[in-house]
């Protein structure tokens, strides 16, 4: 759910990272608070455990800049990937615009993966959303490591849609921006529809 | 059902700034928010120079909506009030019209009793105000002459990621 201001001429999206426990949905926020100039963001918030594990969420406010005359912000998210958070998860997701999803690109998560993506739809359902009409992004992280699936074999699995899909080094950051712009695109795309 | 997006227009979004000034004034507090329960900063009374109020906003929500979830968990529809005490400051944060968190921050010069007193009567005509945004969304009353995406390309949101 957006909200567009005419009075102080700002839109407000907001975009959830979700996927499995470990897959790289924090190293995602951590990599873009690092890479972006300070004015355009606000402080990285990390409610998390003392071992650093996501306990409620990631928060990371980005202003873009201007699209004609309106200040665009992002507001990124993340959800506990563990699966014992799943309240918290469902949550996290009240108000979403656009969903990223983080795929562990490693063969033995991939019923990690799989497990997560079903939840996904499950709470989203559970909020009146669908996934399919939903500004959607998928991220095969973790492309550095050796032990990992093919692209072709995660497609079919999680990108039954055939929507957007990123190859990505979240550490690194490659391919970090590139999953942002996507779903921030789709997610513009969907308010001008509207508006 | 999905909430539709929540646009707010001038003179709406004057009346809010009127009645949070007011009920700054009456209850002697620090600052005042209005945040979307989605964690969006709608509007602030006081001095927010010192007060990261983007963070502030989202954790509010967040804070709202874990109480939310414990409520239903105990056969609850909500919790539509919470109040944390400090050293020095407290935090009165209400819900709205089931959509809206008004939050108070205020210290030894006002008083939770006042606080909660004023709160009350304010949120009142808040929940007025709000009806009335959604009751326009809903007729589509509202015009979008000036719309920010009427004309945008695929370049100009490049543009934003340079």
């Amino acid at each position: 759910m957006s909200f567009i201001n005419y009075s102080s001429r700002e839109i407000n999206c907001k975009i959830v990272y979700y996927g499995p426990g470990l897959c790289g949905k924090t190293t995602n926020l951590q990599y873009i608070y690092r890479r972006t100039n300070p004015e355009q963001k606000g402080k990285l918030i990390s409610l998390a455990t003392e071992s650093e594990r996501t306990l409620f969420f990631d928060f990371l406010p980005l202003a873009l800049g201007d699209l004609k005359g309106f200040r665009i912000r992002f507001h990124l998210y993340t959800v506990p990937g563990q699966v014992f958070y799943a309240a918290s998860r469902k949550l996290i997701l009240k108000g979403v615009d656009g969903v990223v999803f983080v795929g562990d690109s490693q063969i033995e998560r991939m019923e990690a993966n799989i497990e997560s993506l079903d939840d996904l739809k499950i709470n989203l359902a559970e909020q009146g959303y669908e996934l399919e009409k939903l500004s959607f992004t998928v991220q095969y992280n973790k492309r550095d490591l050796p032990n990992i699936a093919p692209v072709a074999e995660m497609n079919s699995i999680l990108n039954g849609r055939n929507i957007p899909y990123f190859e990505a080094v979240a550490v690194t950051g490659a391919g970090v921006f590139e999953t942002l712009k996507s779903v921030a695109k789709q997610v513009l795309f969907e308010l001008k529809k509207n508006y | 059902m999905v909430d539709s997006n929540l646009v707010m227009f001038d003179d709406e979004f004057r009346r809010i700034e009127e009645e949070l000034q007011r009920l700054y004034q009456q209850t002697n507090a620090k600052v005042l928010f209005l945040v979307d329960k989605n964690g969006q900063l709608i509007a602030s009374a006081g001095d927010t120079h010192n007060i990261d109020t983007t963070s502030l906003a989202s954790l509010t929500a967040g804070n709202i909506a874990a109480t939310g979830g414990i409520a239903r968990l105990l056969g609850e529809k909500e919790f539509t009030v919470l109040f944390h005490e400090g050293d020095k400051d407290n935090i009165h944060i209400s819900v709205i019209s089931q959509r809206v968190i008004l939050v108070v921050i205020f210290d030894q010069r006002s008083s939770l009793g006042l606080v909660r007193l004023r709160v009350k009567k304010a949120s009142e005509a808040l929940s007025r105000i709000f009806d009335e945004i959604a009751r326009k969304a809903e007729k589509q009353e509202v015009k979008f002459g000036e719309s920010p995406f009427a004309e945008i390309s695929e370049e100009d949101i490049d543009n934003l990621f340079r």
